[in-house]
């Protein structure tokens, strides 16, 4: 950000000042750190890796993943099924391939609309205190005394499962997290001088949280994101897994571990396979958060 | 003192009651129908199909034709005198299926979250006090991988391992340890050991960053400038001061466990409350999910109830914020 003099002397240019994108060299500082680990660059790779799969997975893939065929069911890895086939006959190794189109749609839609709305809540409960703020905290302490999964799958189960729902549920169970963390960045944001100078200018408040408070509490905000999605991830493969979560045929890492349970001692593959590939997403945006927040906050850099 | 307990002790009361509400509106509010799951499972046991006006007849009997605040008012007021109601699915009263399930799921539960929080700031101690070292970066590398292991799926892989390919261990089930306490243990090995390795991880990452952050603190230089012997720095200054964040993540660590129960007693078929939960949400069974939930909820803020009672006792700072 600018130095504060100048912002005091040039009080036009405090708002340019606030909504201008990081300077070049911040940009570059950020990269130089976050690939500075060799933590975070495998987790970056697993992440790019993952997303081409899914974009490219038609590509990828062997087989139909939906496509069954009894004569070939439950076998063994061979070099036509590479990690066997499952009780109808269908491939899991193509079934994982399009299974991570799945895992990442979830897991981006559901963290985007538990960031929008908590980010909302945040930001007012910050600005306005009084009221508003004892009230959306307490709704949030009353989400945040339920285990996750549990709210999870109190309303996934009772909407009946699907991708759609399964998203509505991950997403209104990760708001109460984002509201909170929203809040308290904006809490401390409020505390510049700019906001106090866009006070003064007459900014409205809505505006005002948008232009001045939102931009400046963003990059901790990127970090809670990219963490989140691996929590997603990892519920949206629980649900499925307990049968109420993305439903068959459409394939889903959580779902084929449940698949597989029963045929566990010959074929082993079918529930450990996709478990691996849900460890490997999880570990990759874990990393890629972790190197995040290492890179953009400058209190935390170098003791985690 | 007093007064900070009087505080604490309400807003336990509001949030409590404010998780009633929501889940009450949930279960009412989406789709679902707990007696259409009843009558079809009536269904095929009678080879009979129940008609409209009996359908009429059963909403009135369960309350549910009433509109949805009554229905609620109503549940508050019994559930004070004690009756959590009955099981429409199972058709049993609701306090006795807690009362034979809980007991398994907190059994289970205190093991893993006395050994999980143990072990997890035990290791990260060391982390912390041989950072860089070998051992730290191999305890926080399998904190890492550690942190992203689905319980059910680990589960799996240790039924795999343990019960099937070597043969140690029981495949599933669950024995009362007053009965048969060597059994009992052998089957518990393997859940416990699914739902505590995420909690072990992230204790674990938890105490090492808090760790390190106080190592860096004022006093702790003093401390050093002091000439105060190492031993008493680490566990009077420096201990004592990272373990505050560490005590308040122990009711999100609670959590965790409780919410672990639903998956272990899935794998393992264990009869227990997550399993109890996880049939109940199948079969739309209203009042059993709803106490369920009440019933976590209500352990998960009366541990942090006690965990803040504690701090503001322990520290005047959090008392006095």
């Amino acid at each position: 950000m600018a130095d504060d003099k100048e912002t005091g002397a040039q009080p036009a240019d405090a708002l340019g000042a606030a909504v201008a994108p990081p300077k070049a060299n911040e940009f570059k500082r950020v990269v130089r750190v976050f690939f500075g680990r060799k933590l975070y660059v495998i987790g970056f790779v697993i992440v790019v890796i993952l997303i081409l799969t899914a974009i490219f997975a038609p590509f990828i893939a062997t087989h139909d993943p939906y496509s069954t065929n009894l004569s070939e069911k439950l076998e063994q890895p061979s070099s036509r099924h590479w990690l066997g086939t499952d009780s109808t006959g269908r491939d899991t190794f193509s079934r994982i391939i399009y299974g991570s189109q799945i895992s990442l749609l979830i897991g981006f839609s559901a963290v985007s609309a538990s960031a929008i709305v908590g980010l909302l809540m945040g930001l007012a409960a910050a600005y306005f205190g009084g009221w508003v703020f004892a009230i959306i905290m307490r709704f949030t302490d009353a989400l945040m005394a339920l285990p996750g999964i549990i709210l999870v799958l109190l309303i996934a189960g009772l909407a009946g499962g699907g991708i759609p729902v399964v998203i509505f549920a991950l997403g209104f169970g990760g708001i109460a997290g984002q509201c909170r963390m929203m809040c308290g960045l904006a809490l401390s944001v409020k505390q510049n001088d700019y906001v106090l100078a866009g006070r003064a200018m007459g900014m409205s408040s809505w505006r005002m949280m948008l232009t001045q408070i939102f931009p400046n509490a963003f990059p901790p905000l990127m970090v809670g994101i990219t963490m989140g999605i691996g929590g997603v991830v990892l519920g949206e493969a629980g649900l499925s897994f307990l049968g109420i979560g993305v439903m068959p045929p459409t394939p889903s890492w959580g779902g084929m571990v449940n698949n597989g349970q029963r045929y566990l001692l010959h074929n082993p593959w079918l529930s450990i396979a996709p478990g691996v590939a849900i460890m490997l997403l999880v570990f990759g945006f874990n990393m890629v958060g972790d190197g995040i927040r290492d890179a953009v906050d400058p209190k935390l850099r170098g003791v985690i | 003192m007093t007064a900070y307990i009087i505080r604490r002790l309400i807003i336990g009361v509001i949030i409590l009651l404010l998780v009633t509400m929501v889940v009450f509106l949930f279960v009412r509010l989406l789709p679902g129908d707990p007696l259409l799951v009843y009558m079809a499972g009536f269904d095929i046991q009678r080879q009979t199909s129940i008609s409209q006006e009996n359908y009429e007849a059963l909403l009135h009997i369960w309350g549910l034709d009433e509109p949805i605040p009554l229905q609620y008012v109503k549940w508050l007021g019994k559930l004070f005198q004690g009756d959590l109601g009955k099981s429409i699915t199972l058709q049993e009263d609701i306090g006795t299926l807690i009362a034979q399930r809980m007991p398994r799921t907190a059994y289970i539960g205190l093991i893993t979250f006395v050994l999980g929080t143990v072990g997890g700031v035990a290791a990260g101690i060391v982390c912390a006090l041989r950072r860089g070292t070998w051992m730290d970066n191999t305890i926080t590398t399998i904190a890492n991988i550690g942190m992203t292991v689905p319980v059910f799926w680990f589960g799996i892989l240790l039924m795999y391992l343990f019960a099937y390919k070597l043969g140690w261990l029981p495949t599933s089930g669950w024995t009362n340890p007053l009965d048969d306490f060597w059994m009992s243990c052998k089957q518990l090995i393997m859940p416990i050991a699914s739902v505590i390795l995420g909690g072990i991880a992230g204790m674990a990452r938890l105490t090492r960053s808090c760790m390190l952050e106080v190592m860096r603190a004022d006093y702790v230089r003093t401390a050093w400038a002091k000439g105060l012997r190492e031993r008493v720095i680490v566990v009077r200054h420096q201990i004592k001061n990272a373990m505050i964040p560490v005590v308040t993540a122990l009711g999100g660590a609670l959590g965790a466990i409780l919410g672990g129960s639903v998956f272990i007693e899935t794998v393992f078929a264990i009869p227990g409350m997550g399993l109890l939960m996880t049939n109940a949400v199948f079969d739309q069974d209203y009042q059993v999910v709803q106490a369920g939930v009440l019933l976590f909820g209500g352990i998960i803020i009366f541990s942090n109830l006690l965990v803040d009672i504690l701090w503001g006792w322990l520290d005047p700072r959090i008392r006095l914020a």
